[in-house]
């Protein structure tokens, strides 16, 4: 037993001794050593000296990286100036700062020349800086210019190109080579290149052009925008087609492309190969050639085929029912069914190579398209399979926002493109990328105001601030009389009895001065009087006395109990971005008259909540008065009772969702009921003015923004079968 | 014996000393005969190999001087100069990279060689500390292969950090020698410091044709917009001085400026300043009398007083950025490391990792013209914004900034969100600091959509056995005018559920799906029969819901589609004496959740529950038979951040909280288990998502006085 053991181990040594010593290498590289072989041949190697290397530079050369030989930063900046040629043009360089200095952002027109007509699409881009609130007619005060002659179309095989535009410009005296001027372009090139020439020298001028190439486009300088149609409307616009979330975000067909095969010439290599994708199934890639005079010359084996496939499916439907639409290029980079597609929630697939894409400077198209690449197409059907569908719904919600919000009206495009221009000129005053692309989107959100987020309503959610648990209460005064009347002082005492109130601003709209300090009733929070200039659209004036967020709108004769402002309040913070009041009204159609009417009688809706009792962000104020342009505001202080419908439809159109009612005690109800009657005569002309202002709103903004709302808010426990004693509101029953 | 073998077998020391002295000896010398023949082939096996293969794997033990030596004759090509309009789709060979599901581009890492000149002189260092510490963050890194044929992107392990520490021309040969050059296509060079005197370029001086470069002191005129990459200048302070972050708030100074050697024009610049604003102005400059020892670099002054360098960065609220002779300069680094929020005052400079960062939120540009009103508009900042940046410019330091290997990534990241757009990295990913990250919320139904009355609602009944009373509800809700299907979900599988003609007729399709398991969590799945946004979700004892009563809850359910809209409300509470949450179902002035027994959603959460419900709870709520409804108000007030809307007034539910049997016992225990589940959830979620409101939602006329018939929904609120 001993003897077998003995042999069978000393056999056992033997044969590994013997598979080391001969076998030892293979081993080592194929069984269990293989692993770690690999992973140290893999690597970068840990030099055993690795802590002895120098560093790339010495601490000196780093920190000290000054030479006071060099040309003075002021001759630096001279010689810029004077040197750069118009290809490489920036803003430091290119474009005189100090000309926007004194009168701020202000843009200036030239004058259309007699006998020479602009096109359509030029006449709504004029039309639209004409518009808007940085217009001004004198070139002195100017920091922009934009020129009389149209430039959308520099293909000079069209018919509206215009010649001799050199000459022309020359003999602007305001022309300065070009210095702060911004040439609006659509269609650059002509056949075959289609490359981005003008036809003219445009000096130093800024481009906001269609199509643009990244290599030719000055970044910081040049704004490229969207190609878009000569129907595109001039403002409001329609909306997107997306109307509700369907889960799972799918539609009928996964990706689909519908139009011209370039056989020939520029575009040709992407056109010419869409059709590789196409499965008949869920995506549809249909290419024609069945376009210009002479397709039947270029003709291939395919076009036949291909020509009754395409008459097939109809290219709105395609729109209307797919999760994605390819976006190639056509001769030019850019082309109209990228906004097409947009418009129909259908994520654009860019095959493009080279775009700029439009406002790049601000939008983020990683959000709301895929930029595929023209080179690899088959890969496209592959990489957009495989988007998860939580992608695909963020992605379908963007493209509606980013369409509403920039590029559904001539004016938006426009306006987007000098808000642009505008943020480069103080840097520190401008807005931040995340504010371009969240709700509500980089136009109605005025760095002016604020440059902290947490100062505007629409952002708390994203980034974890709460709304101010404090609020301004601001009273109007307009009665005739020099003495202080009873409602206000009750009003005063009731708003002040709240806890949350900070403090009572009164704007004093009267002919007489107001009463001195002593006559005020005396309260816990602090008073402070504003004189007015009587003008009906001061109410929503940002006035600097006010410190909350919160603004609680009141006119003198309104009354309200404590409870009532205390429940309001509370229901505010839940929607720091609506108007959230008591006394409400409805608008419509009136489809007899064909304009639109609203009602203050008792309804199952309502759309504007009355600012005479109102809570609201204070942010409101500011884009009232400075984005609204002055004309509406005009318009509000010559009309009765139009500025608090002017204010809910800015409202309504920023955040496209209806205001907020609460409950109202019923004495006070009946209050605002009485009055409306016992206006007689006085209250059907107000009436009438009330329609007016609402079809001309509605006009200024192309659409009727206004949403209604079927519910009123109250507290939980309200009217409930239970004792009194358990309701924190129960004097609102009353 | 068998006994006694098997204590011996568990002792094992106890075999030798069981044999004989003879035999031990023998097999101690058998043992050391094997091991040294173990020793001597281990010997001949690894050490002779590792020397000849050392290129090869056994890299471990060695030094940079021992890398190959290559020797450039001067008549080798010259790369082109770079190309100002080479863009991904005109320069980039992107079939490299292919398509792979992963979406991750690889990297291949060129192996460390010597170049010397015809004459033996060195073209170069051979590697610098951070240029080694970058590759090696490459080569462990995800993105990196050994293949040199599968590689997407080639990284050349010749080190061009610092222009002037090579020499250009010869520089560039070795470039063109590297064998998968191809005129530098896919080849990503990186450089810290560009240029040199006179003019100081702004992108490195060595030909490199169509190379990417990632370089630190772009000026818009040399950067490739999306095809180079700025980087920072990495400051070696960052990784020798440990500056803990200091909480957001306002600092000693308002401005200061810690840069030697400034321009004197902007020295003048910046005095100015500091006479009309006096002390919260603070210049400093080199120290001039400095006892010997101390690093000049760690050190600051201002007249006779001494600060310590970085750490001076800290007591001041914003820190200048002035351009030097480059563009780059790393003092940035160290700003930003100091929570310092830096004012950048260099014309036509890139930003480090612009492409993706949002420098807005962490630092101030102030063209080179405006330098004296820097004071006026820094002060035009609110507070609040100010500590916001504060936080940023730490955040961007600590994960771009800090080491080499961040500064690494992050490029390859950018590269590879190119190539793979469509898997790219977010903004708010590359921008939020971690703590934003954690308190905000991304509404994943953020537009604002009043969806088409016209769609309806598809009601979903979960019963087990209930018949009688599930065909109740059924004839009930089958009177709302805007529903647009029925679906039951039959959760009993020892039951069939009752034959078709037995079913109550009603004007919309009625639907029984079946399930495999009586799980609560059924309720929640989304059915492919769900065609509606809406789910109405309502059990089988909810009787005494009226037609309008529903009706209007649908309404309210179009005008907040991502919320849970529902009639029974309920509340958490926080208990202090037992320092926990509290669930409550009393008559509350408040509420933070409602019933899934009769609640409005939007079919998404249906995926959210069934998909992306965090921690197991799912699985919890299925084993334990309860809170599912919990469960669904913690997960949609999680993600969307917004509270429950409560509609009409409280009604006699027949005790909704006791499925089945009654008595006051099983309440309360019912109502401990709920109190359960709310602490549960809120730990496995990390946060208390449950928003309280005061107010719930009646039809506009509610209660008024006012003619019932002429109300949308008279019946509302009968008991």
């Amino acid at each position: 037993m001993q003897t077998r053991k003995k042999y069978i181990f000393l056999t056992f040594l033997a044969s590994w001794l013997l598979l080391f010593l001969f076998g030892g290498d293979q081993l080592r590289r194929f069984a269990f050593f293989s692993g770690r072989r690999a992973e140290a041949r893999r690597s970068w190697p840990r030099w055993t000296d690795r802590s002895l290397l120098k560093s790339f530079a010495t601490p000196e050369e780093l920190q000290r990286d000054g030479d006071p030989s060099l040309p003075s930063p002021r001759e630096r900046r001279a010689a810029r100036l004077s040197a750069h040629r118009s290809s490489r043009c920036r803003m430091e360089t290119c474009f005189d700062l100090s000309r926007c200095e004194r009168h701020g952002f202000k843009v200036f027109t030239y004058p259309q020349e007699r006998g020479q007509p602009v096109s359509e699409t030029y006449g709504k881009i004029l039309r639209s800086i004409e518009r808007s609130r940085y217009h001004t007619p004198r070139p002195e005060e100017a920091c922009l210019f934009v020129l009389g002659i149209d430039t959308l179309d520099r293909d000079r095989l069209s018919g509206h190109y215009v010649r001799n535009v050199d000459e022309k410009i020359r003999g602007f005296p305001l022309w300065n080579g070009g210095r702060n001027h911004l040439i609006f372009n659509l269609y650059s090139g002509t056949w075959p290149g289609y490359g981005g020439e003008l036809g003219f020298d445009v000096g130093h001028a800024m481009l906001a052009k269609a199509s643009f190439d990244s290599r030719s486009f000055r970044p910081g300088f040049d704004v490229s925008i969207p190609l878009f149609p000569k129907e595109h409307p001039q403002r409001g616009g329609d909306r997107g087609w997306l109307h509700q979330h369907s889960v799972p975000p799918k539609k009928k067909y996964l990706l689909v492309f519908k139009g011209k095969r370039y056989l020939t010439g520029i575009g040709s290599g992407t056109r010419n190969a869409l059709h590789h994708i196409h499965n008949g199934k869920d995506i549809v890639s249909l290419t024609t050639c069945k376009h210009g005079k002479d397709w039947e010359k270029h003709k291939d084996t395919r076009c036949d085929k291909d020509n009754v496939d395409y008459e097939r499916f109809d290219y709105q439907e395609l729109l209307h029912n797919s999760t994605f639409c390819i976006v190639p290029r056509g001769r030019r980079l850019g082309s109209f069914r990228f906004l097409e597609a947009l418009q129909a929630a259908c994520i654009p697939v860019l095959l493009s190579d080279g775009w700029e894409l439009p406002f790049a400077e601000a939008i983020d198209w990683g959000k709301a398209a895929v930029v595929g690449s023209e080179r690899l197409l088959l890969q496209i059907p592959s990489a957009v399979r495989c988007i998860h569908p939580e992608r695909v719904l963020a992605f379908q919600q963007q493209t509606q926002f980013l369409w509403d919000a920039y590029f559904s009206s001539v004016d938006k495009i426009v306006h987007t493109t000098l808000e642009i221009i505008k943020d480069r000129l103080s840097p520190h005053r401008s807005r931040s990328r995340f504010l371009w692309n969240a709700l509500p989107g980089g136009l109605l959100v005025l760095p002016d105001f604020s440059t902290h987020l947490g100062d505007f309503p629409f952002y708390y959610l994203q980034h974890g601030y709460s709304p101010s648990k404090k609020f301004t209460a601001f009273i109007r005064a307009v009665s005739q009389a020099g003495s202080l009347s009873q409602p206000i002082l009750r009003l005063i005492q009731a708003v002040s009895g709240s806890q949350y109130c900070a403090q009572i601003v009164v704007l004093w709209s009267c002919e007489k001065p107001p009463p001195p300090s002593g006559k005020w009733p005396q309260s816990s929070v602090p008073l402070t009087i504003i004189q007015g200039r009587r003008k009906l659209s001061e109410r929503f004036f940002p006035f600097g006395a006010i410190q909350t967020d919160a603004v609680l709108s009141l006119d003198e004769d309104t009354s309200l109990s404590t409870s009532e402002v205390d429940f309001a309040f509370s229901v505010w913070r839940s929607f720091p971005e609506r108007i959230v009041g008591f006394p409400t009204q409805s608008h419509f159609w009136d489809a007899e008259r064909g304009r639109w009417g609203s009602t203050s009688k008792w309804t199952n809706e309502l759309s504007i909540v009355l600012t005479a009792a109102a809570f609201y962000h204070r942010y409101y104020h500011s884009l009232f008065t400075e984005y609204l342009p002055a004309g509406l505001r005009e318009l509000v202080d010559g009309l009765a009772a139009c500025e608090d419908i002017l204010m809910n439809v800015l409202v309504a159109a920023v955040t496209k969702l209806p205001p907020i009612k609460v409950t109202q005690r019923k004495q006070h109800k009946e209050g605002v009921a009485q009055r409306a009657e016992a206006g007689g005569t006085d209250g059907s002309r107000r009436s009438s003015q009330r329609q007016d202002c609402l079809t001309q709103l509605a006009d200024w903004f192309g659409y009727m923004p206004l949403v209604s709302s079927r519910l009123r808010l109250d507290p939980v426990l309200f009217k409930d079968q239970v004792s009194v004693l358990r309701k924190k509101y129960p004097s609102l029953e009353k | 014996i068998m006994c006694a073998s098997a204590k011996y077998n568990t002792r094992g020391p106890a075999l030798i000393p069981r044999m004989k002295t003879k035999h031990r000896i023998y097999y101690i010398t058998l043992f050391s005969i094997v091991l040294l023949g173990l020793i001597a082939t281990g010997m001949f096996q690894f050490w002779p190999h590792s020397i000849e293969s050392s290129s090869d794997w056994t890299v471990e033990k060695r030094s940079v001087h021992d890398v190959p030596v290559v020797k450039l004759p001067a008549d080798s090509p010259i790369p082109e100069r770079g190309d100002l309009s080479c863009r991904m789709h005109t320069c980039f060979d992107v079939y490299r990279c292919g398509f792979n599901p992963k979406n991750k581009i690889k990297v291949y890492i060129y192996s460390l060689k010597k170049y010397v000149d015809e004459y033996g002189t060195l073209v170069s260092n051979t590697i610098s500390r951070e240029y080694n510490e970058l590759l090696t963050a490459i080569s462990d890194s995800e993105f990196y292969t050994d293949d040199v044929n599968r590689a997407c992107l080639f990284v050349p392990s010749i080190d061009v950090l610092n222009q002037n520490a090579l020499r250009i021309k010869e520089t560039a040969q070795a470039l063109a020698q590297l064998s998968r050059w191809d005129r530098g296509t896919n080849h990503l060079l990186f450089n810290m410091l560009p240029g040199g005197p006179p003019d100081y370029n702004t992108a490195l001086d060595v030909p490199r044709d169509r190379a990417l470069l990632a370089g630190g002191g772009f000026s818009t005129w040399t950067y490739r917009q999306g095809y180079d990459v700025s980087i920072p200048v990495y400051s070696p302070l960052s990784g020798e001085v440990d500056l803990p972050e200091r909480g957001p708030g306002p600092r000693r100074y308002f401005i200061l400026s810690s840069q030697m050697a400034l321009h004197p024009e902007y020295h003048l610049e910046l005095e100015a300043l500091q006479a009309e604003n006096g002390e919260s102005v603070l210049i400093l400059d080199k120290c001039t009398n400095l006892s010997e020892g101390v690093p000049a670099v760690r050190k600051r002054c201002y007249k006779n007083q001494v600060f310590d360098y970085p750490q001076v960065l800290q007591e001041s609220t914003f820190c200048v950025v002035l351009r030097g002779a480059r563009l780059g300069q790393a003092v940035l680094s160290d700003v930003l490391q100091a929570g310092c929020v830096p004012v950048i005052i260099a014309d036509s400079y890139i930003l480090p990792f612009s492409e993706v960062l949002d420098w807005k939120r962490a630092s101030v540009v102030i063209p080179e013209e405006k330098m004296p009103e820097m004071y006026s508009i820094l002060q035009s900042i609110p507070q609040r914004q100010i500590e916001e940046m504060q936080r940023q410019a730490r955040w961007f330091w600590e994960a771009y900034f800090r080491s080499m290997k961040a500064i690494a990534l992050a490029t390859l990241q950018i590269i590879n969100d190119r190539i793979y757009p469509y898997a790219a990295i977010s903004y708010e990913e590359w921008n939020d600091p971690p703590a934003v990250k954690w308190s905000s919320v991304s509404n994943p139904l953020f537009l604002p959509l009043i969806p088409p009355q016209s769609q309806g609602f598809t009601a979903v009944v979960l019963t087990y056995d209930r018949v009688e009373s599930l065909f109740r509800v059924i004839t009930e809700v089958s009177k709302v005018p805007s529903l647009s299907k029925l679906l039951v979900v039959w959760n009993n599988q020892n039951k069939n559920p009752p034959e078709d003609s037995l079913w109550p007729k009603i004007r919309v399709p009625l639907k029984v799906v079946r399930t495999a398991e009586n799980k609560l969590s059924n309720r929640f799945f989304p059915y492919d029969e769900i065609e509606t946004e809406a789910v109405l979700a309502i059990d089988d004892d909810i009787i005494m819901l009226t037609s309008d009563e529903l009706q209007f809850g649908y309404e309210v359910w179009r005008e907040f589609p991502d919320r849970l809209v529902g009639y029974p409300g309920r509340l958490h509470l926080w208990d202090h004496e037992m320092n926990k949450w509290k669930y409550e179902s009393e008559w509350t002035n408040e509420v933070s959740m409602v019933l899934t027994g009769a609640a409005f959603y939007h079919k998404y959460f249906n995926y959210l529950y069934t998909y992306k419900m965090p921690g197991d709870i799912k699985n919890w709520v299925d084993a334990h038979m309860n809170c599912e409804d919990i469960a669904m108000n913690f997960l949609v007030a999680n993600v969307t951040g917004k509270s429950v809307i409560k509609v009409t007034p409280r009604k006699k539910f027949k005790c909704p909280e006791c499925t089945a049997i009654d008595g006051l016992s099983l309440d309360q225990t019912h109502m401990v288990e709920r109190s359960e589940c709310i602490n549960k959830f809120a730990s496995v979620f990390g946060t208390m998502p449950l928003k309280v409101v005061e107010h719930r939602a009646d039809p506009v006329l509610y209660k008024d006085d006012f003619p019932e018939k002429l109300k949308s929904f008279p019946n509302i609120g009968s008991l």
